[in-house]
């Protein structure tokens, strides 16, 4: 058989290949590094700068002069090497390139490790550090050793409560941390020709938490659908009908809400075991749940109420952030209490905008929960914009179910 | 390529947030990643980061691809990073700085003397020797010159 990444990068699983790289991109902290490596090379050669991309996004507006002083670096070395420059408040990386900037059959390398993200898309997107964003700055491409892949076979369709944050928590916890490291994952069956885009990326973005490679979709109607939005045509990508030697299934019909327990992603349970335990904060936002669909599914469940705890909600583009406005979505949140912030990371990383204190607990829709991350002492549990609404609303992690 | 050192021994899954908090990432003195390695999984384990091989569990590096992480490790005086796997985007980031990695199952104490070579493929503590999965021949020559900076500028340096 053929996996799409075996298409992508032409050779078999195992290979070691050089490929040219389509499209690269790092944002304001890895940026400053590829920088220095791209310095110390020394040629002064940066390839293609019309694919190369660099997205303000983790700690934006600047926290700190320190933080203003390094952005400025950045924006310097942008306008000198004629790439792609997004300004604070354009959103994360991984959704700004999603927004037509990331086409099937592509290799996309980005410096975030969530640069699998773009999978989604039916692309061959993976993350890398920034000394490797250097070599591909200078010299126009990568080595690449071709991932075994392992299938995840989705059936029936998502209905009620669950989503797909819920799917992605549901493989993260049935593979482990570490169980496809180097692999990548393919998404395939009638489940997952039955999920929007928004779902899709929300998926292929927690394969790293696996130890993945990439996470990827063959692109299909939905895709197509979805760029054309963009004015972009695309072809469709067939599957070649086979098993994998590797795979887990997983139906739609039967996933429940669920949570990873801090700290470890893949320590995962239904909400309705640890519904109750009271939370500091809930954050709505990032690369995996700050879509306007996560904005919309919490909106629906707070509209015309009041959330009982301190509640960050952080878009995750300018585009989501202007349809949220043209929808009324963005009103609701505001209306119903919650804080709305610049579209980027928020404190995902536990930079700025909601970082925790020393025993205070957040109910989070992003993906990492791993010790300290939001702030040191701070505990992590990740679940879906649903289940950040209906635990915002009672001040306590609560079931989504109740509240539809 | 041979090294040698002082066994410091980790468990599984140690995630690039804990080599280095995501608080100091952002600085113009780099020194300050070697100074905080490893602190919110032990605060002292920094001080004693220098001559030692890291004998970890599994999965090694998981998580962000914060570069700092190998940084401050490399910077620590960590002479090489030992463990079961690697999570990909560490194990290339190490390769890429020069800090060798050893993807290898070797039995071990805190404070053995560990000694490998990656020509030979082989790592040895307390009288046992094992195997060491071999790296590609391109990771073998970009960690051969110091890193991929200097493997891109021409060679060794």
């Amino acid at each position: 058989m053929s996996t799409l990444s075996e298409r992508i990068l032409g050779a078999g699983a195992g290979a070691y290949v050089d490929r040219a790289v389509d499209r690269a991109y790092v944002h304001d902290g890895t940026g400053l590094l590829a920088r220095a490596a791209w310095t110390e090379i020394g040629s002064g050669v940066f390839t293609d700068p019309d694919r190369r991309y660099l997205i303000f996004d983790h700690i934006v507006p600047a926290n700190t002069s320190m933080t203003a002083d390094l952005q400025q670096e950045m924006r310097e070395f942008a306008a000198m090497t004629g790439m792609h420059f997004f300004e604070v408040g354009a959103g994360v990386c991984h959704q700004v390139m999603a927004e037509g900037r990331a086409l099937p059959g592509e290799v996309i390398v980005g410096a975030d490790s969530h640069s699998c993200t773009l999978g989604a898309l039916g692309a061959f997107a993976t993350g890398v550090g920034a000394t490797d964003m250097a070599g591909i700055w200078a010299t126009g491409g990568t080595w690449f050793r071709v991932p075994e892949t392992t299938g995840i076979f989705l059936e029936g369709a998502l209905s009620g409560a669950a989503s797909a944050k819920d799917v992605a928590l549901a493989y993260v916890g049935a593979l482990g941390m570490d169980g496809a490291t180097y692999r990548a994952l393919e998404f395939v069956g009638e489940g997952a020709a039955s999920l929007s885009m928004a779902d899709r990326l929300t998926l292929c973005n927690m394969a790293v938490e696996t130890g993945a490679k990439t996470g990827i979709f063959y692109a299909d109607r939905v895709t197509r659908d979805y760029l054309a939005g963009f004015g972009i045509a695309a072809e469709r990508q067939v599957p070649h009908a086979s098993g994998y030697p590797d795979e887990i299934a997983i139906d739609l019909e039967d996933v429940v809400p669920l949570l990873a327990l801090p700290p470890r992603v893949d320590t995962v349970c239904p909400v309705a075991e640890k519904e109750g335990l009271p939370v500091d904060q809930v954050f709505l936002g990032t690369c995996t749940g700050g879509r306007y669909e996560d904005l919309a599914s919490f909106a629906a469940i707070v509209r015309g109420k009041q959330v009982a705890v301190r509640t960050v909600v952080v878009p995750a583009s300018r585009a989501v952030l202007m349809q949220a406005v043209a929808s009324g979505v963005l009103a609701d949140l505001v209306a119903a209490g919650c804080a709305v912030a610049t579209p980027g990371c928020g404190p995902c990383l536990g930079a700025h905008m909601g970082v925790l204190g020393e025993g205070e607990v957040c109910l989070s829709t992003a993906n990492r929960n791993f010790k300290n991350r939001m702030g040191v002492g701070g505990e992590i549990y990740l679940a879906s914009p649903m289940t950040a609404a209906a635990t915002a609303l009672v001040g306590a992690i609560t079931s989504p179910e109740e509240f539809l | 390529m041979r090294g040698t050192g002082r066994a410091v021994c980790l468990g599984r899954d140690i995630d690039t947030d804990l080599i280095i908090a995501g608080r100091y990432l952002r600085t113009k003195d780099r020194s300050v990643w070697a100074t905080h390695a490893l602190e919110d999984l032990d605060p002292a384990l920094a001080g004693r980061l220098s001559g030692a091989v890291i004998v970890a569990g599994g999965n090694f590096g998981c998580g962000s691809s914060r570069e700092q992480a190998a940084v401050a490790l490399r910077d620590a005086g960590v002479v090489a990073v030992a463990a079961p796997s690697f999570a990909r985007i560490f194990f290339r980031n190490a390769v890429n700085i020069g800090l060798p990695v050893l993807e290898c199952e070797i039995p071990c104490r805190d404070g053995d003397q560990v000694t490998f070579d990656l020509e030979e493929g082989w790592i040895e503590a307390g009288g046992i020797r094992r195997a060491v999965s071999p790296l590609s021949p391109r990771m073998r020559a970009i960690l051969a010159a110091g890193g991929l900076v200097p493997f891109l500028c021409g060679g060794p340096r």
